[in-house]
């Protein structure tokens, strides 16, 4: 019995870790290509979370299907963000590109607080409380559904980079940045395109994190340490890094909190995370640098 | 630190010497409101300043400051709290203890060859798991906080740090200032040299024989040392310590803006800094009041414009611009 207990928070620890690891996806394409700390990543993730939930209240859209509107707004305005703004900050040093974000950061928490104050809004899906049981282990319906489309983003992602000539272009973009100059790719354009994508999958990651969590201002800065510390713990530059580095944070905060205390569950993520840079820098599946 | 002064044209000092006159009157003439946003700028220019010798001079980005500033809080809060041992004392344990922090944060980063963001993340990891730790234990009152009681027979014990805002006021300008000379006399030292080239290039620092590790653990001890002394500051004027706001990561942010909008590297940067961005929340705090925006984060919302408007507008801070303006740049720096 008390396996079973247990394998059911490892489960439900895994489902939530692939909705990390798509968010943590994000932020790795963009820090990993652009190499723009984007210190507003969980804020876009909240932001969507928002949205979700207005369309689930307003239109009774389910976030599986939301999803898809949300990432394709996110890149858009992901893809303007980067042309108009962050651009300039491209190559600049660390603390600027630090504030930048750090400012969009702010205006976002804040101003989802003046709009849709302080308190949760929880979307209260119909399936939210349904099950699937298999032998003794109880696994949430949301849960899965959630890790599913978290997989089929993330394998789109993966087809995108491999197969088509964008994809191509903006990986050369990551290896090496003259030599993509040189033979003629508009760099720029296609870091806007990157930043577009990021945020499409955060985008996406929140919309499907409506099924986990409530909507509320203050996940945004958890989020967006979250990202950053699955997204080194997994490996800068390393797209199935982040997977599983997200799947490894959620099942480290599920056993946190089941045998802990809820309030305890990311103390072993900072912890992993110091031991992943002081051991592995280049991080679990990250080539070295 | 005469060296400041030397190289400072005759308009500069005159400049300085008025203000610092007008710092020294001007609680003759203020009432307690305007005094409270003096004692804020004073520790914002503070702790900025202990910032800014890790990251403007030592090159070394740290987003966890608060975690410095909160030991050294918490240590002389708890000491005054449980053994009634004062603050005057008590600095030095909360100092020790946050200096012995920031040895293990420098060692496991500069031994390991952390850098940049990842130096930075390790900081922020360091401050967010020792916020939890503090929201968990019982001793220090957990997540419910930790008060100070208000004991009348105490008051005017200015050694203990019971004082009214008068006291807080003084003290504040002393830290504020006494941090600039120590700032200005280390820029000018040996240490001070060998951060610049550093900063610049380690390779290069390295190659001409400057011992890169021992520079950057002085900067983080001194910067962690000054920065607890500062906390002791902030635990005793607010007489209450929260893990949620001393340690979290909106607090090392706070720490940090001062200095980078002021201008990061400079002795007059985190001064400037402090006394734009303080003056500028509480007047955002009244501008929003007067338009009858209640909502929360409106004032937060303005805020977040402004820094983003200052970064791009003014990447290098405003105190090169300012002193270009003023005309102060004739002879160096």
């Amino acid at each position: 019995m008390t396996i079973a207990i247990i394998l059911n928070v490892v489960i439900q620890g895994v489902l939530t870790g692939l909705v990390y690891g798509l968010m943590a996806l994000g932020l790795s394409v963009i820090f990993g290509v652009v190499r723009v700390v984007n210190f507003a990543h969980g804020e876009f993730a909240v932001v969507a979370m928002y949205a979700t939930y207005l369309l689930f209240v307003t239109l009774g859209l389910d976030p599986i299907v939301s999803l898809f509107p949300i990432a394709i707004v996110f890149f858009g305005v992901g893809y303007l963000l980067q042309a108009t703004l962050i651009n300039r900050f491209v190559g600049r040093s660390e603390h600027e590109q630090f504030i930048l974000l750090v400012g969009i950061a702010i205006i976002i928490v804040n101003g989802l607080l003046m709009i849709f104050g302080p308190d949760a809004r929880p979307a209260n899906l119909p399936y939210a409380i349904e099950s699937y049981m298999i032998g003794d282990v109880f696994i949430d319906k949301a849960r899965v559904y959630a890790a599913i489309g978290a997989i089929v983003v993330s394998s789109a992602l993966f087809a995108f980079f491999r197969y088509t000539a964008t994809g191509t272009a903006i990986r050369a973009c990551a290896d090496n940045l003259t030599g993509a100059a040189v033979v003629g790719l508009n760099v720029k354009r296609l870091y806007a395109f990157t930043f577009g994508l990021g945020l499409a999958c955060v985008g996406a990651a929140g919309a499907l994190m409506v099924t986990i969590a409530d909507a509320s201002p203050t996940l945004a800065q958890a989020f967006t340490l979250l990202a950053f510390t699955i997204v080194i713990i997994g490996g800068l530059g390393s797209m199935a890094g982040a997977l599983v580095g997200g799947v490894l944070i959620g099942v480290s905060e599920a056993l946190a909190s089941f045998f802990l205390a809820p309030s305890m569950k990311s103390m072993f993520s900072f912890a992993l995370l110091v031991a992943v840079l002081v051991l592995r820098p280049q991080g679990l599946m990250g080539r070295r640098a | 630190m005469s060296s400041l002064w030397s190289a400072m044209p005759v308009r500069g000092r005159v400049i300085l010497l008025v203000l610092v006159a007008l710092l020294l009157a001007a609680p003759l003439a203020l009432d307690r409101y305007v005094i409270s946003i003096f004692i804020l700028i004073f520790y914002f220019a503070y702790v900025g300043q202990a910032w800014n010798l890790m990251m403007g001079f030592a090159g070394q980005l740290s987003l966890g400051h608060a975690l410095y500033a909160g030991l050294g809080g918490y240590v002389a809060a708890l000491l005054w709290f449980y053994f009634g041992i004062g603050p005057w004392l008590g600095v030095f344990a909360g100092v020790a203890v946050a200096a012995a922090f920031g040895a293990v944060i420098g060692w496991l980063g500069f031994r390991f060859g952390i850098q940049g963001v990842y130096f930075a993340l390790l900081t922020i990891a360091f401050a967010e798991f020792t916020r939890i730790a503090f929201d968990n234990m019982a001793f220090t009152g957990g997540a419910g906080g930790l008060f100070l009681m208000y004991e009348p027979q105490r008051a005017g014990e200015w050694w203990n740090l019971r004082g009214g805002p008068l006291l807080f006021y003084y003290l504040g300008f002393a830290m504020a200032a006494g941090a600039a000379l120590l700032t200005a006399w280390l820029a000018r030292s040996r240490i001070g040299y060998q951060w610049l080239a550093v900063r610049e290039d380690e390779q290069a620092a390295l190659s001409v024989g400057i011992n890169a590790f021992r520079a950057k653990m002085i900067a983080v001890l001194i910067s962690s040392a000054m920065t607890a002394v500062g906390g002791v500051f902030a635990a005793f004027y607010y007489n209450s310590l929260f893990p949620a706001q001393a340690f979290d990561i909106g607090r090392s942010i706070e720490i940090i803006l001062a200095p980078i909008i002021g201008g990061l590297g400079t002795i007059f940067g985190p001064i400037v800094g402090a006394f734009i961005l303080t003056p500028l929340g509480e007047i955002l705090i009244a501008l929003t009041e007067k338009l009858g925006i209640n909502a929360p984060g409106a004032k937060a919302v303005f805020y977040g414009l402004t820094l983003c408007a200052i970064i791009v507008l003014r990447p290098d801070g405003i105190w090169p611009w300012l002193k270009r303006i003023l005309g102060l740049t004739e002879q160096g720096r």
